[in-house]
Parts: C-alpha cells; structure tokens; sequence
C-alpha cells in the first residue's frame, strides 16, 4: 500500500489560478461565429390564459432573426419536462409541464415566446414588442387557502390543488402521546427562498444539421442528466450529444436539473440553423430559476416530564409551485431524518405537496434536511423549555445510540453524537455563558445561546437504498488511464462548481497510483470524454464519486502489480507496492516506479495475454448511505427596543468522517452556514397574495447576507469513518446550511425567554422580532393588571 | 447613434465605436474581450463587474462605457504581472478565498482598492470595505483573512517569485 502522504493535507486548489487572474471560463465568457442571442418572454401574472400571441412588431425589430411560440416547436420537443417521483409513490396527479406555455401560463415568468436576434440588447428590445393578450385568472398562493374546497385551482381543470399527500411512520404513535406527560405542538414556517449561485444560468448551444450534432455548454451541475433529457426530448442518438458544463459559479441546488431554456435554446438552434446563446439576467433567475424550501410543518412531540421524548407527529406542506419539478419530491426527504440525533421509534410524518401559481420549487442546499433539522431541533428545544430542562440535557438524554437504525429502518453508518457536542461545549465556553447570561439578564439584556446537534443522510443513492421505490441507482463514475511517460488522466461523472473536486480526486488518486500529485489531471463535466454520472449535488460527491476513483486506481495498481511482478521476474504474491515503487518483498533496493511500469505497459514484452495500456473503469454503488452529524452552537444578543440580532459567536464541530482536504472540508461549512444564517435572519421571496406575482423581484428587494451580516464562524472537527465507502468519508457540502437555522432561532428564542416568547420564525428579521416583542411586552403588562 | 471611445485598460489603449446605453462591463467583455469582470445582477447588489477606474473601485454596471472615455482602467487580468501573482490573488489562493470563483474577480479589485487607502486594516474596516460585493459560497470567513493576509505580504516582504508560488502550493 501507499502510504498516504496527499489525503488529509491541506492542498492548494488547483482550480484556483485560472479563477484568480480572470481566466476562468463560464458559458458567458465563449463566443461561436454566427451565434444567435436568445430573449425570452415571459408571464408577469400568476396565472393566465393566453388568448392571442402577435409576434409581428417583434419580428420586425432591429436584428430580429425569428420569433418562435410554443407551436414552433411542436414535433421539434417530445413529451414534457420530467419529473422523478421516488419519494412520492403516493402522487394523486400528473402534473404536465410543457417546455414553454401554449394556452396558460400558470407562474410569474413562464415562458410564452422566444425571440432570437443578433445582437443580446436587440433581443431584450424585441422581447417586450412580443404583445401577448393575457386574460387574468385567480391566482393560489397562500396555503392553507389552496387546500380548502373552494379555492381556485393552480392549472384550470385539476380537480384540487394537492400534488401528493402520503404518510409514513412507525411503532405506536397513539400510545407514545397518550402516555406522555406532555405534548408540545408548534407550527414552523420554512419561508420560500432563491438560491442564487453568483453565476446565473447560462446556456450556448450549436446544433450541426445533416451531421445532426448538438454540442451544448450550461452552467449545470449534471451534465450527464442534461444529455439524457435532451435525447429523450429531441431523438438525437446520446451518442451525438455532448453537454459540457465548465466554469459553474455556484449551485445549490438550481442547476440540478434541465430547465425549459435549456430544451428551448437547443430546439431554437436546430430551428434557426445558427448557435444561440443565453445568459439569465439576476431579476430573470429570480423568476424562472427555481426556489427552495416554502413549506410549512405542524409538529408535536409527546414527552415524559424527565425529558425522555416519546412520539412526534409532522404534518408538511411543501408549496410545489405551479409544477412539481424534477427533484421537488427530495424536499420530502425531510420524512428521512425526521427525528434527527434522537432515538425516537413512534413517528408519523405525513407530507402534503401542494400547487400553487409560483415558481416551481426544487432542491436548494440540503433539500428537506435543513427543514426536518429545524423542526426537530425547534421541538426538542421547546420541550425542554415546557419542562424546564437545559437543552444540552435533554438532547443528550435522547441521544441514538450505535449500532443504530431509525424508525424507518435505514442503518446508520457510524457516529458519536455526544463527542461532537462536548467538544462544542467546550470551544464555546458553556458553562460561562450561562452565569454570563444570568448576570447581563439581570442588566435587561437579552443574550442567548442555541443548539443544534444535527445529523445529516447522504451518499445519495445506493441500489440497496433506492431498489424499494424504482429500480434506480444513483452510482457514480471514474475512468482512470494512465499515459506512457506515468502521468494520468482521472474522469469523473461528478460535475463541480466550487467543490473542489479537481483537487481533491488528485488528492486520492495520487496517493492510491503512487504517483506524483502533478502527474494526476482531473477531467469531469465533458459528457464527451467522462462516464456517465449523476452529477454533483446532495452531498454525494466524495462519498459516491470519490471512491469511484479510488476503486479505479487500484484496479490500475492491481494490472501494474501483474506487470511489475513480470518485470522484476518474481511471482505476483511477492512484489509489494509502496509509495508509488513496486519491488520484490525484501528487495526494496531493486523498485520499479509506477510510471516505468505504466512505461512497459504500453511497450512489447508483456506478460502472455496481457493487453497494452493501464486503465480501468469503476461505476461505484456504495453498499449504503452515509450520516454525517456535528453540533453547531450559536450566541446571539437581542436588542429589545430595535428587534436587532447580534450574532456574536458561532461554533461549529462536525463529523464528516475521514477529510481528503480539511481546507476544503472548512469551506464548505462555513459557506453552508451562511447560508443558513441567511435563511434565519435574512431572506424571504414573497409573492403578492392576489395575482401571484413576485414582489421580491430584484436583489434590491431580497437580503443576501454580505460581509457586515456572517461573523466569524469557527470551525473543528470529530472524525468518526464512515463504514459504508472505502475512503470512511460523509459529506459535508450541505451540513452548514442544515445545522444553522436552528442553532440561529434557538439561540434567539433563549434570548427572548425571559418575555415568555417561546418561538420566532424565519426571517427573524428586526421587524418581526420588535413586533413580537412588543406583543409579549403588552400581554405581560396586561397579566400583571389583571392581577392586579 | 454611436459614439467613439477610448480607454486604457491594464496599460493598453484601446479605441470603439460603442451605443450611448452600452454599460462598462459589457464594454469590457464584449468590445475589448476581457471576460474576468463577471456580472451577478442587474441592480449593483454583487460587486461582481468591480474593477478600478483610475485607481478607483467602481462597479462597472453602474457605468456607461462612454463615461469612461479617456479613464485608466484596471481588471482582474492586469493584477498579475510577469508571470507572478498579485499579493491579493495569491493569498486568496493561500486562504481557500473562492469556491466557485465568480465574485472572485470583483472581491480582489474591491479589496485592492480597499489596501491602497488603508494598508493595514481590522477586520472591521476589511468587512466594511468589502460591503458593496456578495459571495455565495465562502461565508466570507476565508475572503477576510485573505485580504489579512495580502495586507501583511504587501505590507512587508515583496511578492513572491513564480517559482516560490509553486513550491507553495503544498503548504
């Protein structure tokens, strides 16, 4: 075996001087001669019938070359927007989304028309000549409104606006809240947000008539995925297809899936004959780009007056938009992980999906972990508060113990949930803070400390996993190939944009071939040279892709070994491999180095029926999921007269099991965690109740944190390995955004307990905590007269 | 109508013939093919397109082209000189500064303008400068101690020679 001396080190990226000195490359930065540029027009109502379409001013502008309506490309599309429905057997109704609007438009910003002219600005001219007559029709938005049995449906013609409403659950729910000395019940709101990678969405395609080629570059994170849909939807053999993703600034989720435009710019190419281009404007991927979260859940946990939980019931309501898009159903994924870091076997988690005349909504960083997180995290927080337990205690009294499965029966790998929690405890000084607390309380101060002892399920997705639902794996690639002179060249079916992956990949296959880092090239997202993939996204990356090259590169060093042992004329048992050298036990003085074997492997004299080259090809499917966890612990003062948040710590230990680059590793929590600060404190996309129409339509109107809002965020780790891949490695990518919301509001709801405010929902923006503040002031002031 | 002008970026003159209502950063990225300015909006939230106009940071969406008529500009793809990196983009490579990358440009130009006032500042003033530009992926914790970082370099020893740069890209 090597001996590692790449893995666990703290690698500069590689990726990284390109981006630095401005030569990276994404879609918009290329050009192709005769390139068309591409405007969409699109619905500004909630909900509309599309009575006539006049093309004629449009067409007649400057640089116009065509204008197209969804007639143009009947024949030209096949079928409609996929959708998978894997965590939704109980779906109630197909909901078709048509790759643009013909008859209705049923969301603010669904396409109507398209226009392709010469120059981008001619476009954006000729896209508002497009006259479109709209017939309003009543918009659903809120709700609870679109589940009663008179409100207005989402498409004319459904019978009810629910998409999918299914229960799962285990041991006796019934009994477990019957015994219990209390129960807590709180509705939680997980406000709608965008997104927004830096980069918006970009796509640059050119279809090749007679040779029926189609070569598309997009900003995507599945580029493999892209292919397929198009092969479906176009009937271009697969093999005459290639998508490349390149420079991708961000993802989170939107870029998981294939958009209409994607489908439309390829269309409008073959149409036009020209490559066409597109590149999303920021108030544009604010409409059309999906969004993530807009859920609510009611929950209720039964518990006994020792702190020991008992039974917890969640009612979800996931607000679909007006399609339920490709992978909306992960948002119930939440159903999973319901119960978090606690042993709880009587659960009942019912999920409803509900229709709404707004943008579709879709995976955004952790889908439907960060949600079932904060609502776990919040009822264990509001027992404890409803028994008058400390929090730390509470959590560790309800603690999973390992060997563990959940109430649905998945296994969990590995963890250790109460080390991570000590060791936060300690970082951030628990003890202290409390007597610090009680003493600034006693001042009227409102400090607060908040708890989030999370766990996360991802290594999306083993065959034994997924088998149950639909005969889906989702595995993933590597080809590794090394060259004569011993360098080599690894390709991965991932797809990152910001992860990294370039780096660390060489990090594994570097130390597994023996081989000089530099000598390693990473390629992934050219559907023309890489495997088939999945894709980057639900922290599945390292778990899934990375072993894949670490399996290929044995089975390199495995063919090398055979060759080795020919060349140093001894028996394959007895040559060893160390540190890139293959020689005979006991003879490490007469070696050969994995690249003069890579050498003779591409030269005469081999072994008999051996064949040149050394390569080899993995399609990895782990034999299951993997649950990372950690403890995240937020200090937060309150300033009661203003409704201000001063974050003023925040700890974060996780347990990502084994780390290929903790540089890496820090990154990505730290990002993750932002993300979820932003959630907690910051942002919120509303809709107007009436009409459907966005009003939070600009990054004017949308708060995204910026370098004033994120404090210092202090990360460490736990290392607990994981046992379900050869690296022992969890993911991590969404572990900040999943663990911070609560750690955020518990922090905040500590703070204002004194006021008897036992919860605060997201955004709790300055606004709405003055505004509860104010409530919980006056009502004590009116119990006190009463009193009185 | 279109009018004529003339710029000089990163130490190049450069003539165009461009539209009154052409922006700075489609100038930059369209006519004189410098694509390392990058656009994150449409309202100037991001920071993203910032660049220096004679030694100034400006957000070049919030510019006409035709403004700068005359003006010394500076990008991302001038801070590197013979071959070795800037103190900035160096340190931003040192301290995992991006992920992605795409605000990258606009933080190091934000942040250059930001050294050239105040050399030496505190983590206060570094977040106070840089609150005209977002960043999606970072938390921005590493992005501060990048600039901390820059701040120190340039402060003291001179910038490291190509050959040292590699020989520290295993730290």
């Amino acid at each position: 075996m090597a001996v590692t001396t790449m893995i666990g080190a703290k690698i500069h990226r590689r990726e990284d001087p390109r981006l630095i000195t401005g030569r990276g490359r994404y879609v918009d930065d290329m050009k192709l001669n005769g390139m068309l540029h591409v405007g969409f027009v699109r619905s500004p109502y909630g909900h509309a019938r599309i009575r006539s379409i006049d093309v004629t001013d449009a067409a007649k502008a400057p640089g116009v070359v065509a204008v197209y309506t969804a007639r143009d490309f009947e024949g030209l599309l096949q079928g409609e927007m996929p959708v998978t429905i894997s965590f939704v057997p109980d779906k109630k109704q197909p909901i078709g989304w048509a790759f643009i609007a013909k008859d209705e438009a049923r969301y603010h910003g669904e396409i109507v028309a398209v226009v392709l002219a010469r120059e981008k600005s001619q476009a954006a001219d000729a896209t508002a000549l497009v006259s479109v007559d709209f017939e309003p029709l009543p918009a659903v938005v809120d709700l609870d409104k679109a589940v009663e049995s008179k409100s207005p449906t989402a498409h004319t013609g459904i019978p009810d606006n629910v998409a999918w409403d299914m229960t799962v659950g285990a041991g006796d729910v019934d009994a477990a809240f019957a015994d219990a000395d209390v129960v807590v019940k709180q509705r939680i709101l997980q406000q709608r947000l965008f997104p927004i990678a830096m980069e918006g969405r970009a796509v640059l395609v050119e279809y090749v008539p007679f040779d029926n080629r189609l070569t598309m570059w997009t900003s995507s994170q599945v580029p493999h995925w892209v292919r397929l849909c198009l092969t479906l939807a176009m009937g271009i053999p697969e093999s005459n297809i290639r998508i490349v993703a390149p420079d991708v600034g961000g993802g989170f989720g939107s870029k998981i899936h294939i958009y209409p435009e994607e489908y439309l710019a390829a269309a409008a190419s073959k149409l036009s004959g020209r490559p066409i281009k597109w590149t999303e404007g920021r108030s544009e991927n604010l409409q059309a780009t999906h969004h993530g979260r807009a859920q609510i859940f009611d929950i209720e946990i039964a518990a006994k007056k020792d702190g020991t939980l008992l039974g917890y019931k969640v009612r979800q309501y996931v607000d679909t938009g007006a399609y339920v898009s490709v992978f909306s159903s992960f948002q119930c994924s939440a159903y999973a992980i319901a119960e978090g870091a606690y042993d709880l076997k009587n659960v009942k988690f019912q999920t409803v999906g509900i229709l709404t005349n707004t943008t579709p909504t879709d995976a955004y960083r952790g889908a439907g972990r960060p949600e079932a997180t904060h609502a776990i995290e919040r009822g264990i927080d509001l027992v404890a508060r409803e028994i008058g337990m400390d929090p730390v205690e509470i959590r560790r009294k309800n603690f999973s113990k390992f060997p563990h499965s959940n109430y649905l029966g998945f296994a969990y790998d590995t963890g250790d949930y109460d080390k991570a929690l000590t060791k936060a405890l300690a970082t951030v000084g628990y003890d202290a803070f409390r007597q610090q607390q009680k003493e600034l309380r006693a001042k009227g101060r409102y400090l607060g400390i908040g708890l989030s002892t999370w766990i996360e399920v991802c290594g999306f997705g083993p065959s034994a996993v997924t088998a149950a639902n639909e005969p889906l794996a989702l595995v993933e690639s590597s080809s590794v190939r090394l060259h004569p002179t011993g360098s080599a060249t690894v390709y991965v079916g991932t797809s990152p944009h910001g992860q990294g992956h370039a780096t660390t990949f060489a990090q594994i296959a570097a130390d597994t071939l023996g081989l000089p880092y530099d000598a390693i090239d990473v390629r992934t997202s050219d559907t023309g040279d890489t495997p088939f993939g999945y894709g980057t996204y639900g922290s599945r990356s390292l778990h899934v892709g990375g072993s894949a090259v670490l399996m290929s590169c044995r089975k390199v060093v495995d063919k090398a070994r055979k060759l080795a042992a020919h060349m140093l004329e001894a028996s394959e048992e007895d040559v060893a491999f160390d540190q890139g050298r293959f020689y005979v036990k006991g003879s490490p003085d007469k070696a050969k180095t994995m690249g003069e074997v890579a050498f003779a492997a591409h030269r005469d004299n081999l072994p008999e029926g051996m064949e040149h080259g050394l390569e080899a090809v993995t399609y990895y499917d782990p034999p299951d999921l993997s649950w990372p966890f950690g403890t995240h612990i937020c200090v937060v003062e309150v300033d009661p007269e203003t409704g201000a948040v001063d974050l003023q710590r925040y700890v974060a230990i996780d347990d990502c099991g084994n780390v290929i680059n903790p540089m890496i590793v820090e990154g990505q929590v730290q990002g993750g965690v932002a993300q979820g600060i932003a959630q907690a404190l910051f942002e919120e996309v509303i809709h107007d109740a009436e009409t459907g129409q966005l009003r939070t339509g600009t990054l004017l109107d949308y708060s995204i944190p910026g370098t004033g809002e994120i404090p210092v965020i202090e990360c460490d780790r736990t290392i607990t390995p994981s046992t379900t891949n050869p690296l022992g490695a969890k993911g991590i990518g969404e572990a900040g955004t999943i663990a911070a919301s609560p750690a955020v509001i518990n922090a905040i709801c500590d703070a204002l307990s004194p006021l008897g405010i036992k919860h605060v929902d997201m955004p709790a923006s300055p606004d709405r905590l003055w505004k509860q503040i104010q409530e919980a002031r006056a009502h004590a002031n009116g119990s006190k007269e009463a009193h009185q | 109508m279109k009018h004529k002008v003339s710029t000089t970026v990163n130490g190049s003159r450069h003539e165009h013939e461009v539209e009154s209502r052409l922006l700075l950063v489609h100038y930059l990225r369209d006519e004189v093919g410098l694509t390392g300015t990058h656009i994150g909006c449409d309202t100037s939230q991001c920071g993203a397109c910032t660049i220096l106009v004679d030694g100034k940071a400006v957000k070049s969406c919030t510019m006409f082209a035709v403004q700068a008529e005359g003006k010394e500009l500076t990008t991302i793809e001038g801070m590197a000189k013979d071959g070795v990196l800037h103190p900035l983009q160096q340190a931003f490579w040192d301290e995992h500064g991006l992920q992605c990358g795409y605000c990258t440009p606009g933080f190091i130009m934000a942040a250059a303008y930001l050294l050239s006032q105040n050399p030496n500042p505190t983590e206060d003033e570094i977040r106070r400068g840089l609150e005209g530009n977002l960043c999606r992926c970072t938390g921005y914790v590493n992005i501060v101690k990048s600039v901390q970082a820059a701040a120190k370099t340039m402060g003291g020893a001179k910038a490291k020679t190509g050959e040292q740069q590699a020989a520290t890209r295993r730290a």
